[in-house]
């Protein structure tokens, strides 16, 4: 098994805060892996390290053998390397069908590019995905009218049209309902396993992560306490402790 | 898609009888037009891409200055032009005219354009109040710079050339500048008419929506938020050089840098008209004409008066202009039908 994502030593400060202190961690090609930890341990501070929204203090990320913690956020994209956010962010104002379009990767990204049509092939790609979702019906309404929920499967199927090599999830079953759960994690089971998407999710449901991730990681205070399979983490006592507060 | 025909015929063959139909308003309606292409390049900043522009009038006053300058100086010196009257002393020829005129009108469009570039590669990062401010500055800026440089009048101004003598009188002058404006506003609308309907329209919108999602999701957006600047810089300018010829005389300030008028009547006509769509800034720029002619003729000595409060009217009344207005009414009629079944539908996931 080959790494996709390498995390070797990084370290971002906001001022005094220490959001992340020397993380490393690897994720292998094809797996799903969980990031947990309480709420302000950094892992968000972590993913926008890795997709570049902010330069890292120290340390190196490496994505699919390309160092890219210097690289600008749309560079990171580009290479497929995606992430959807804790609040949802769609295109509130364009239907379902022109968020999915406008998702897709251009065969051809260059200053030429800029006014070609959007290939009509695409239309029939975005149906079936947001069918994966469960949202063709909601097709022809705005974004922004769906609920907090719909808005987080549509950001998936988003993600999923730009044919990513790998997604960081940020917490893609808060605010779902109860109901919908299973069905998220069967489809992101899918998401990995049919469509060979590496993923790094962040969650809280334990119940969800436990179910998901081949390996976990978990981090408190910005540093990684502890990492390794559902079961380890369940029983490891710095991650208990971490969440339920040390005697 | 024959009716869409049927009625771009009505209204372009509407266009170009328009001169004979209405003899007295000729230069008015060319005003009009050029008010349209304002308000439809405004909008492709202020309304599809979210990003409110104050700036623009820099292109028009660029383009007014571009046109008249190169005019004259392919073949007279133009320092003597400006200094003073020198429209008296060097006439030119119809052919140096029109060649003059030709040439300068495609320079107000391009130079115009390339400063868009350089000025958006330096400021398109910003956003919101930041931007809309920052752009505030460059039309003021302009025009007192504009005011400091001898070559061009300085803060006197200078005359574009005189329409030549020995062909037609000034009847033939404003049908010939109708035609021009004319095209020039059926160009920059079949232009736009058609950007919007490829990667580039969307991508605006994405911007207007949700920058940081667009660049997320590996969207270049400084590629096309300059390229949308470029665009409203070359048909901006080219405007602002048939405005310097029809009106004959620029003024730093008053009539090429206008932030005061112009500046602000392009960001009220797409609003009134409805941002963010087609149709909407043509609308807009019409009614508001319409409007504002009214008002002088009516309330002379109150007509800012009126105009301000038309425009508190629109503001409240009709946030989302004429078009928008229509949009959330019929949403039908722009291609909106929603089955109310979808709408309330739940998501399941089996």
């Amino acid at each position: 098994m080959t790494s996709i994502l390498a995390v070797d030593q990084v370290y971002k400060y906001f001022g005094g805060v220490k959001a992340n202190e020397n993380i490393s961690l690897n994720v292998e090609q094809g797996s799903i892996v969980g990031l947990i930890g309480p709420n302000g341990s950094g892992k968000t501070t972590l993913f926008n390290s890795i997709v570049g929204t902010h330069p890292i203090d120290k340390g190196s990320i490496q994505f699919d053998g390309k160092e890219v913690s210097t690289l600008p956020v749309p560079a990171v994209a580009k290479l497929g390397l995606l992430r959807t956010f804790q609040q949802t962010r769609i295109y509130s104002k364009l239907n379902c069908i022109d968020n999915m379009l406008i998702s897709a990767k251009p065969p051809k990204d260059n200053l030429f590019s800029v006014f070609t049509k959007i290939p009509l092939e695409l239309n029939e790609k975005a149906e079936i995905l947001l069918e994966f979702v469960g949202l063709y019906q909601k097709r022809k309404i705005r974004a922004g009218e769906l609920s907090f929920g719909q808005q987080k499967l549509l950001e998936l199927s988003m993600a999923l049209m730009n044919e990513p090599k790998m997604l960081l999830l940020d917490e893609p079953t808060a605010g779902i309902n109860p109901t919908l759960i299973n069905g998220i994690i069967d489809r992101l089971i899918k998401v990995n396993k049919d469509f060979g998407i590496t993923l790094l999710v962040i969650e809280h449901n334990m119940r969800v992560i436990m179910q998901l991730a081949q390996q976990i990681f978990c981090l408190a205070h910005g540093q990684l306490i502890a990492n390794g399979t559902p079961d380890e983490i369940k029983n490891d006592q710095r991650v208990i402790d971490a969440y339920l507060g040390a005697q | 898609m024959n009716n869409k025909i049927i009625f771009y015929g009505l209204i372009v063959a509407f266009g170009l009888v328009v001169p004979f139909l209405f003899p007295a308003f000729k230069l008015q309606i060319s005003i009009m037009l050029i008010l349209i292409i304002l308000s439809l390049t405004w909008d492709v900043q202020g309304g599809q891409m979210g990003y409110n522009t104050f700036g623009n009038i820099l292109f028009f006053g660029l383009g007014m200055y571009i046109c008249s300058s190169f005019q004259i100086g392919l073949f007279f010196p133009l320092a003597e032009w400006t200094a003073s009257g020198g429209e008296k002393t060097f006439v030119h020829t119809p052919t140096q005219f029109f060649q003059g005129f030709a040439v300068g009108l495609v320079l107000s469009g391009i130079i115009p354009a390339l400063v868009a570039a350089l000025i958006g590669y330096g400021i398109l990062g910003l956003r919101g109040h930041y931007f809309a401010i920052c752009t505030l500055g460059l039309g003021i800026a302009a025009g007192e710079l504009a005011g400091g440089i001898e070559l061009v009048g300085a803060g006197q101004g200078m005359t574009s050339p005189p329409w030549p003598k020995g062909i037609g009188d000034t009847e033939l002058r404003s049908e010939f500048f109708y035609y021009i404006c004319f095209t020039l506003m059926v160009c920059t609308f079949l232009f736009l008419r058609w950007a919007y309907t490829t990667r580039f329209g969307l991508v605006l919108n994405a911007i207007r929506d949700n920058e940081d999602k667009a660049e997320a999701m590996g969207i270049n957006t400084m590629r096309y938020k300059i390229t949308g600047w470029v665009v409203s810089a070359f048909f901006v300018g080219m405007a602002g050089g048939l405005m310097g010829n029809m009106i004959g005389y620029i003024e730093p300030v008053e009539t090429a840098f206008a932030g005061r008028t112009f500046g602000v009547f392009m960001v009220l006509m797409a609003i009134l008209g409805g941002k963010g769509t087609l149709w909407g800034p043509v609308i807009g720029a019409v009614a508001f004409h319409i409007f504002k002619e009214g008002f002088w003729i009516f309330f002379l000595g109150w007509q800012y008066v009126a105009l301000g409060a038309l425009i508190v009217i629109v503001v409240i009344f009709f946030p989302e202009g004429i078009m928008g207005w229509f949009r959330e009414k019929y949403p039908e009629r722009f291609g909106e039908v929603i089955d109310e079944e979808d709408r309330k539908a739940e998501v399941k996931l089996n």
